[in-house]
């Protein structure tokens, strides 16, 4: 009895574990496509959210009628759950959008989970791609796959002040060890002040260090991609970055704990003397104590008249794979992104296009955006286009690199070696 | 029509079937007896399965695949791995880290919320009623408090240039304070997050030990005054003993809680500290399954949580049960 009783309990525990495996949705290409219906839109939800509301609307109103029959219905999502809601609509297809905005470094897990479409037959087949801004379109492409059109692009220079250089006849950095330099003597001068405000979790503003000492986050051998973090002129990148959270320009007890968010507040509340800051925290330094005494050039390279490759960061619009009503999906992506569209963002919202000629056209008339525009066409870098990187990026493998070395914690070597093991090993496990 | 009508299901003891033997009623009735019991506590049995057991299956289930974002909206096939997410957490120096500071952590917590607690217990019993009524007024505020607001507002007190503790402390003289970034070093971090867990948690075991002390019969205690026994040796012989299962329960209470501690760490450390220096197990379950989509790795972190969480407090259980009568 006993015996039978719990041999049952063992075949039911083993039934158990083989046949109720977790539950998995089936998110296949929707095979339909219709032509009329409604087109569900997502964009992310602004701090000013009028002015693109108002830009989209107009957009709404000329796609509905070229289009007859279909409608566009807009919902504006926070940017900050961003993650649950795409997850979600990922494994509830019917759920699911047919367009939505995105952060370009969101891309690759999102097609990783099957949940955004190849565009790439759409984007050949549109006229004005022709003068999309390359090195942005390369950072929707996975396996020579599009999978997204740039909506707009964000990217970082070097804010500083113009009032403190002055004062103490310093000119303003060309190379980065002029950075350094002048931080250091600023901060010399006024030890209240931090020499240039930087973060130990300020990814985006390491990344010109990296990058222009030659270094690379990863690189894709055959179908994976390696760390290059341990290579020689990543290690002087990061060497380079970390010198300046030192006590004698951005100590680290302040510093090492500040994002990119934090290292701008610091300079527009005027407690800092330079910045890496985006072209997207224009508006909120131009209204602070400091507006008149601030300036903006590109973030130099390693030698005079270069400029550091910047992370060109910024937003998607893509078209999700449930969809079934493609064609017009990709017909309002394509309005929306156009080059009339992206002007339009840019005269309300300060958006940078990701056309190169409305690159220039705007940069000409708009002095502000020059020095970002200007480290636009210097070319610009990515992270690594995979779905592990959104891993790597929730651990905190990339931060914690530069904190372990600012707090004492790890030596260059020992911490760039320790994160590139960390990152391959999270590329291996695709 | 016919599918709507009852039916009956075929049990198989049916009693009608035929059996052998006089004894058959008398089985019968053993029979009732041995079930009647399961039968009233089947309503809790299903209310436990649906919202215990369930999720714990489950949870177990998800550890045992390579469970990803890309795995639950089916890109990709699902794999049973085995143990595979054990092994790769047994095998990561860094979940050895988390999990001693976890230990070390909870710990902490645990003593000096119930030295906290239980001394402000005490001291409320020889307090004038008005100056008690103040304390549970103003404990209770404390733990009233959500987490999240208390966090927030620990931080305020406690930060670098604008926080009123740095500037009381360079206002008394310690200018090292100035600027002084309590989350920088790892110990000052954790302490920091320590220090408002024991805030927000020791009013609880203030109320129950004061209540349990109030329970105590005064004739127990002046029984013993009579019998010439001091103070010390009323609180030890008599008051303690009868505390025992109050203080048991309030410690495993305090164990699980401070084990599970999310919310503190994840705001005050700003997710874990610099360079991950202050994460504790349930924060680093949250960073692997949810942030990073490794929802097999953070199930298998989830099932190591609970097993270690009830083999304290059946340990805990059975060294209470050695030494002293049971609860």
């Amino acid at each position: 009895m006993k015996l039978a009783r719990s041999a049952a309990a063992i075949a039911i525990a083993a039934l158990a574990l083989t046949a109720c495996a977790p539950p998995t949705s089936n998110n296949a290409a929707s095979s339909s496509d219709e032509q009329t219906g409604t087109v569900r839109v997502w964009l992310f939800s602004e701090v000013n959210q009028d002015p693109k509301s108002a830009v989209v609307k107009e957009a709404i109103t000329e796609f509905e009628a070229a289009h007859s029959g279909a409608k566009i219905d807009v919902q504006y999502i926070p940017v900050d759950s961003r993650a649950e809601r795409f997850k979600a609509a990922f494994n509830d297809p019917s759920s699911a959008p047919d367009v939505a905005e995105f952060g370009n470094t969101d891309l690759a897990s999102y097609v990783a989970s099957g949940g955004l479409a190849d565009v790439t037959e759409d984007i050949k087949a549109w006229d004005e791609s022709k003068d999309l801004d390359q090195k942005i379109l390369d950072t929707t492409e996975i396996d020579g796959k599009n999978y997204g059109v740039p909506w707009f692009v964000g990217v970082r220079a070097l804010y500083y002040r113009t009032d403190l250089l002055q004062q103490l006849g310093l000119e303003v950095p060309k190379t980065l060890d002029d950075v350094e330099t002048v931080a250091r003597a600023v901060r010399a001068a006024n030890p209240d002040l931090l020499g240039i405000s930087v973060g130990g979790a300020a990814q985006f503003s390491a990344m010109p260090y990296l990058w222009a000492n030659g270094g690379e986050i990863a690189t894709k051998e055959g179908d994976k991609f390696v760390s290059g973090l341990d290579s020689t002129e990543s290690r002087e990148g990061v060497a380079a970055y970390t010198r300046l959270l030192k006590d004698d320009i951005c100590p680290a007890q302040t510093c090492a704990e500040f994002g990119g968010n934090a290292s701008v507040q610091q300079f527009i509340a005027g407690k800092s003397a330079m910045t890496i800051g985006g072209d997207f925290n224009y508006k909120a330094v131009s209204a602070s104590a400091i507006k008149d005494k601030f300036a903006v050039v590109p973030v130099p390279g390693k030698t005079a008249g270069s400029i550091a490759p910047a992370f060109a960061g910024g937003n998607n619009l893509g078209v999700f794979n449930s969809s079934k009503h493609h064609t017009l999906a990709a017909d309002f992506v394509k309005l929306l992104a156009s080059k009339k569209y992206q002007q339009k963002m840019f005269d309300s919202m300060g958006n940078l296009p990701t056309f190169s000629d409305v690159q220039q056209s705007v940069a000409d008339n708009n002095k502000q955006v020059e020095p970002f525009i200007n480290t636009l066409r210097a070319g610009t870098n990515f992270v690594p286009v995979t779905e592990t990187w959104s891993t790597i990026d929730a651990q905190g493998v990339f931060t914690g690199m530069y904190q372990k070395v600012v707090t004492g914690k790890a030596d260059v070597n020992t911490a760039t070696t320790e994160a590139a093991a960390a990152m391959n090993t999270a590329f291996g496990s695709k | 029509m016919t599918a709507l009508a009852p039916v009956r299901p075929e049990s198989p003891r049916d009693p009608s079937t035929p059996s052998k033997g006089p004894t058959t009623a008398v089985r019968k009735i053993r029979r009732r007896a041995r079930l009647e019991p399961w039968f009233y506590l089947a309503p809790a049995f299903i209310v436990l399965i649906a919202l215990l057991g369930y999720p714990i299956f489950q949870l177990v289930n998800v550890s045992l695949y390579d469970y990803r974002q890309a795995q639950v909206s089916g890109k990709a096939p699902l794999k049973f791995t085995g143990l595979e997410n054990y092994q790769k957490l047994f095998a990561d120096p860094q979940f050895w880290t988390v999990l001693g500071n976890t230990v070390l952590f909870a710990a902490v917590c645990v003593v000096f919320t119930l030295l906290v607690g239980s001394s402000l217990a005490v001291l409320a019993t020889r307090l004038r009623p008005w100056v008690r009524s103040m304390l549970f007024v103003v404990s209770l505020g404390a733990w009233a408090t959500p987490a999240v607001t208390g966090s927030a507002v620990w931080l305020f007190l406690f930060d670098p240039t604008l926080g009123l503790v740095n500037k009381t402390l360079v206002g008394i003289g310690l200018t090292q304070f100035q600027g002084y970034s309590w989350t920088y070093d790892k110990w000052s971090g954790f302490g920091l997050v320590a220090s408002e867990v024991v805030w927000c948690s020791f009013p609880f075991v203030l109320v129950t030990v004061y209540a349990g002390i109030q329970a105590i019969p005064t004739e127990v205690i002046e029984a013993a005054r009579i019998d010439g026994a001091s103070m010390p040796r009323i609180a030890g012989s008599i008051m303690l003993p009868m505390l025992r299962p109050i203080v048991i329960v309030v410690t495993i209470q305090s164990i699980i809680w401070n084990f599970k501690i999310f919310s503190q760490i994840y705001i005050m450390t700003n997710g874990g500290g610099i360079a991950g220096q202050n994460l504790v197990l349930n924060v680093y379950g949250y960073q692997q399954a949810f942030a990073a989509s490794l929802y097999g790795l953070g199930s298998a972190l989830g099932v190591i949580m609970t097993a270690l969480l009830m083999v304290i407090t059946l340990v805990y259980l059975r060294i209470l049960k050695r030494t002293g009568e049971a609860l």
